[in-house]
């Protein structure tokens, strides 16, 4: 907290413009939106209109045709020369959690801090320690992700996401493979991080979730960032297509 | 001369069935090396690698073992390079195993769901890193079936040495049925020893993806 603020005024994300097509597929056509420190953007829209794809780009897990796309100071527009320092500022969690099934959940947790931050083993093991306490589930720390339920993978890859301590987390649609039950104990979990001022940027599903935590919604439709605003633009929309959205939802 | 089957020639054709071990394990090891190269040249994001790499595989695959065992065995010497019927053997085989256990891998380390690359990408892993700790352990698993089965096929494939005069165990049967002349029980005897020694992987190879296939059912019945 003791960079500058011109540094902290910065957004952690912004999108300009972007576009991205998959063929002759359009998917991203002229998507715009900040992302400012501490803050919780949550995605949303109906399936297709390019909230995923919005997310993987911001994490360059798709490249985009134009545009530009700035995260934490790096550009992840065009050629990148070092993809390894964004991921290090950048959490990813998916919705199939993508645990890695021959590990332990404290080797998956500790994997990445040796070797991407060369920690040592205790040092990481350590760091497993906190971030699985904070998920709750320290008492599974031997088992393996097949041996755990939807619920408590998600929160182990959550946990794995942040024991790197990235500057920013990125959800994408985390509890949509969960039945409701499952889906309440990892949207705690995601409470809980906003709670704790962890950057957030969430494609999601749970509407009445994005309106309590979310300080930013941005509306995807047609491949564009339609309407973002306050969680407020929720109650009262602004466009047609969000209040359409709005009430197919609830 | 004329002499029946007795002990001394058992033993004779014992020492050629280990020989037969001795090749396969050598065929096993060189062609499981340059295969393994092979297998992570085939996924390369090196163009070159992966063109070379498979034209290897399509050479090799389309020549028979018995041609490449007489390139090197007596092609090579009218070119200078002389060399032993073990070594023609042993290099010839691991050539030859290379390009198949290599596709055999290649298809093992493919069939990791992409999500585990991406997920070790996420977590700032570098390629390297990505392969070895995350995929290829999870390759090995589904790996380990086939590779058994297909030693199999290589501890047969050692047979073709004896063309080279290499005294393995169908070479050890030539000779002692060339002074005894019984060849239906040399080539019995032959064969079971032949089968003593694939038979038991066979078993390990079924009961392996057997095993594999459990887990792989428990893992679809838990995400569904």
């Amino acid at each position: 907290m003791n960079s500058v603020s011109s540094a902290n005024d910065r957004p952690v994300v912004s999108l300009r413009n972007v576009y991205k097509s998959f063929g002759a597929l359009k998917v991203l056509q002229g998507v715009s939106f900040d992302v400012r420190r501490g803050e919780v953007t949550a995605i949303i829209g109906s399936s297709g209109s390019g909230k995923s794809t919005a997310l993987r780009c911001i994490d360059r897990l798709e490249t985009i045709d134009s545009g530009e796309i700035e995260v934490c100071g790096h550009r992840v527009d065009g050629r990148i020369d070092d993809l390894k320092a964004l991921r290090l500022d950048v959490g990813f969690v998916f919705q199939s959690y993508n645990l890695f099934p021959h590990l332990t959940i404290e080797d998956n947790v500790t994997l990445a801090p040796r070797a991407a931050k060369r920690l040592s083993r205790p040092e990481a093991q350590k760091l497993a320690h906190q971030v699985l306490e904070r998920v709750g589930l320290l008492d599974k720390i031997q088992a393996y992700p097949e041996q755990l339920s939807g619920g408590q993978q998600q929160r182990v890859a959550i946990a794995r996401s942040l024991a790197m301590q990235p500057k920013v987390m990125l959800f994408d649609e985390v509890t949509s493979a969960l039945d409701p039950k499952l889906t309440g104990e990892v949207l705690r979990v995601i409470e809980d991080l906003a709670a704790g001022g962890m950057t957030m940027v969430m494609v999601t599903h749970e509407m009445g979730f994005a309106r309590r935590i979310a300080d930013q919604i941005v509306f995807m439709h047609e491949g564009q960032a339609w309407e973002t605003g306050p969680a407020e633009i929720l109650t009262s929309p602004r466009t047609d297509e969000l209040r359409q959205f709005v009430a197919s939802e609830f | 001369m004329g002499s029946s089957l007795n002990a001394n020639h058992l033993v004779y054709l014992l020492h050629g069935a280990v020989w037969t071990i001795g090749l396969s394990l050598i065929a096993f090891i060189g062609g499981g090396a340059v295969g393994f190269l092979v297998a992570l040249s085939r996924i390369s994001p090196l163009r070159a690698l992966r063109l070379a790499s498979g034209a290897y595989v399509q050479v090799i695959q389309g020549t028979p073992l018995l041609v490449l065992m007489f390139l090197l065995y007596f092609g090579l010497p009218t070119i200078g390079i002389k060399i032993s019927p073990l070594l023609a053997a042993g290099v010839s085989l691991t050539i030859y195993v290379a390009a198949y256990i290599g596709e055999i891998w290649r298809g093992c380390i493919e069939s990791v769901p992409k999500q585990q690359w991406e997920a070790a990408e996420t977590l700032a892993l570098t390629r390297t890193q990505r392969m070895f700790k995350v995929v290829l352990p999870q390759a090995i698993q589904i790996a380990t079936p086939p590779t058994v089965g297909y030693m199999v096929q290589v501890i047969k494939a050692t047979s073709l040495a004896s063309v080279v005069g290499f005294v393995e165990l169908a070479r050890s049967g030539q000779i002692i049925n060339n002074s005894i002349f019984e060849p239906f029980i040399v080539y019995l005897i032959i064969a079971v020893l032949y089968f003593l020694m694939c038979y038991p992987l066979s078993r390990l190879s079924r009961r392996l993806e057997r095993r594999a296939g459990a887990r792989g059912q428990e893992e679809f019945s838990f995400s569904s």
